[in-house]
């Protein structure tokens, strides 16, 4: 149950960029992944420089923002007009390429960034003694999502983000440049990955392929919790993560399996998602 | 065109026939004059790419190993035992020369050349690349695994296309026991011997009725493995399983398992998870405080496990193996061979490269000593049962099960601080002759099947 909440957490954040992206600018980020991959290698150079966990925090997300954003100036605004398979050709293209270089430079050998010194026994809670930098993640996670949540609610670019996923069409005849926006929705998507990715880091070992399975995992939670929806993707992230952990202690085989049943009956009873609204593409 | 099958079919009949006749001339023939029948007795018929693979000046190596996913790193490692052992075989390096003494350059003075595929550790993909090995490079030989579940189906693939399998890194017991085949041979230990092996010296470490938690991989190489272990444990020491936590090959996340088995009650980890999900399990166990309350036990070491999990998590840590590379110090081909392998990659080579440059070696071996590629000439060769020389001394097949008799090495876990040079992982504890850690051949229900 309690793990459930970690791993909810994480996928929560992490779709949370998946579904901004894809909600305001219509394109299916299959490089999503590879960006939380990208954050995780980020913060382990900068902790082996720094040794300083803040540091790669820091450095994890900050560089992730930069590769979205120049992805995004160089590859993606050229297929905001081109059919969805060019999309999700040029971003699965892209994953390729971002592990394979990772791999290139780091070997397949996998890479540890230990949690910060006070984060690493285990803290009894009671019924259970867990983690202690377990229950951190939680606590950043939280704060990453807050401050999402403000910058999409309560700012001006994120009135404009909000808009653009009603209709993007209708901002740009105001007068208001949705592309600047765009560059930088895409920037911050891909920045919620890659800091879930430094995260997490501490947690699993790093190794080129760390993204594929999230990437799965993300997708289904946006449609469980509804496409380009913001509070959608975070209700999704702590059902998902609740299915796999729960299942998992009964018959770990069957945690994904229950996963895309539970999507499945999503898209029956209410195809848009538990907190998507309807005709929305 | 209008298309006629009744007049194709007739032809085809009419082709068979004179196939047919062909055939039974040429038995007629052989049969009538003894000298004829004396120059062909080396001569034999086409079966799997032979005479095809073997009648240029180069014969033909497929080889796949997983170069992405759970096993990539150790997929890896075996590749280069592969690379350096051609590279030897075929400037005719002094250690071939001992281990295969007809050896000069090349085998039979053939050049070696060889083909590499991603298996990713699945079957089915390695199947599919060593079935196009064999049909477009006519391959004389299949080779590579770091699951057993893929030499278990490379293993039929061999005996269905008549070419020879040799398993790189397999710990399954039905690799060499029921889901054994008459052209597939095996050099490693597996979960039997490595029960047999290290079972003793934790009861001599640990004690007699223990609680042990079981993590397991979900496939052929975990299930016997983790029987094994718990066949021997149990019987000869009176240790209860109070948990064995199953999950499928590269889990992403162990900690749903871990928090099961640290409610377990168990006061021994046995982890037999293998590559990166054995180094994940157990970082995230020493998150969870699990290794702080139980020992831990390696039934069947990984390569760079001790590199991979880091800050001695693996200090007083028993694991089997089945090589080290501070052997050098007892056999001398080790020596020799660590040295080559150290001065071309630049670290000491793990077992998956060990073994898999052996498996060349004795495959050189075995094809001088046959004269010939014909596969079951080759067989028959292995099947001898000679004395083979390896990087851990004397060596045999077993012709019942094609699985080599060999030692199994006992190490443990090396604190950092006592570690002379920065790959001084493990202490060799023991090494144990293989003979007494076998099973009888048939136990595992081994049956080979037919040379042709």
């Amino acid at each position: 149950m309690f793990n459930g909440l970690v791993l909810g957490a994480l996928l929560a954040l992490i779709s949370a960029g998946l579904t901004i992206i894809y909600g305001t600018l219509g394109v299916l980020n299959l490089a999503h992944g590879a960006m939380f991959m990208l954050g995780g290698y980020a913060g382990y150079v900068a902790y082996a420089y720094t040794q300083s966990f803040l540091v790669a925090l820091i450095a994890g997300a900050v560089f992730v923002l930069l590769v979205g954003l120049a992805m995004e100036r160089s590859i993606i605004r050229f297929f905001y007009q081109r059919p969805a398979e060019d999309q999700i050709l040029v971003t699965f293209g892209l994953a390729i390429c971002f592990v394979e270089i990772v791999r290139y430079a780091f070997g397949s050998l996998s890479k540890t960034v230990p949690p910060p010194p006070w984060a690493m026994g285990i803290t009894s809670l009671g019924f259970l003694f867990y983690p202690t930098y377990r229950l951190l993640v939680v606590g950043i996670v939280i704060a990453a999502l807050l401050a999402l949540y403000l910058l999409l609610y309560r700012t001006r670019i994120g009135m404009i983000v909000r808009a653009g996923i009603e209709d993007s069409g209708m901002v740009d005849a105001l007068g208001i440049n949705v592309y600047r926006v765009f560059m930088l929705v895409f920037g911050i998507g891909a920045m919620a990955a890659g800091f879930a990715g430094i995260v997490n880091a501490p947690v699993v070992s790093l190794t080129p392929d760390v993204g594929e399975s999230i990437l799965v995992q993300s997708f289904v939670v946006v449609v469980i919790g509804g496409v380009g929806s913001f509070p959608g993707a975070v209700l999704g992230g702590l059902i998902a993560g609740e299915i796999i952990s729960i299942t998992s202690m009964l018959n770990p085989a069957y945690a994904y399996v229950m996963l895309f049943a539970v999507m499945t009956l999503v898209l029956v009873v209410r195809p848009q998602g538990l907190l998507g609204i309807q005709g929305r593409e | 065109m209008v298309h006629h099958p009744f007049r194709q079919r007739l032809s085809r009949r009419q082709l068979l026939g004179a196939a047919t006749l062909t055939a039974a001339g040429g038995w007629l023939c052989e049969g009538a004059h003894p000298l004829t029948s004396i120059a062909r007795a080396a001569d034999h018929p086409a079966l799997g790419t032979y005479p095809a693979g073997s009648t240029g000046s180069s014969v033909f190596i497929g080889i796949t190993v997983p170069r992405t996913g759970t096993y990539a790193v150790q997929g890896e490692d075996e590749l280069k035992g592969y690379q350096l052992a051609v590279e030897h075989i075929n400037t005719g390096h002094d250690l071939i020369k001992k281990i295969s003494p007809k050896t000069s350059k090349g085998i039979l003075g053939k050049e070696l050349k060889f083909g590499v595929a991603d298996s990713e550790a699945k079957p089915n993909t390695a199947v599919q690349e060593q079935s196009r090995f064999i049909s477009e490079n006519k391959a004389v030989l299949i080779t590579g695994s770091t699951s057993s579940a893929v030499a278990v189906a490379l293993n039929k693939l061999a005996q269905r296309e008549k070419v020879l399998y040799v398993a790189g890194i397999s710990g399954s017991n039905d690799t060499t026991g029921k889901d054994c085949v008459r052209y597939g041979f095996r050099q490693c230990f597996y979960g039997q011997t490595a029960a047999a092996a290290i079972g003793p010296v934790i009861v001599k470490s640990l004690g007699k009725n223990k609680k042990a938690a079981y993590l397991t991989p979900d496939y052929t190489y975990g299930h016997t493995v983790q029987h094994s272990m718990e066949d021997y444990l149990n019987k000869n020491a009176g240790w209860t399983t109070v948990t064995n936590q199953v999950a499928p090959l590269g889990a992403p996340d162990y900690s749903s398992y871990l928090l099961n088995v640290a409610n377990s009650g168990a006061e021994v980890l046995l982890n037999v998870n293998w590559g990166h999900d054995a180094v994940l399990s157990i970082q995230q166990a020493k998150q969870f405080g699990i290794l702080d309350k139980m020992q831990l036990v390696v039934p069947y070491q990984t390569p760079f496990l001790a590199r991979e999990v880091g800050s001695g998590l693996l200090a007083g840590v028993y694991a089997a193996t089945d090589f080290w590379w501070t052997l050098e110090d007892k056999y001398p081909l080790a020596k020799t061979f660590v040295e080559a392998f150290d001065k071309k990659y630049g670290y000491k080579p793990e077992w998956g490269a060990n073994n898999a440059y052996m498996e060349f070696a004795l495959w050189a071996d075995a094809v001088e000593n046959a004269g010939s590629f014909y596969p079951p000439d080759v067989i028959k060769s292995y099947e001898a049962g000679r004395k083979l020389q390896s990087t851990v001394g004397e060596v045999y097949f077993r012709p019942e099960d094609h699985q080599l008799v060999r030692p199994v090495i006992i190490v443990r876990g090396k604190k950092p601080g006592d570690m002379k040079n920065k790959e001084d992982f493990y202490d060799v504890v023991e090494i144990i002759p293989g003979e007494g850690l076998m099973q009888k051949p048939d136990a595992f229900g081994c049956s080979l099947g037919s040379y042709t």
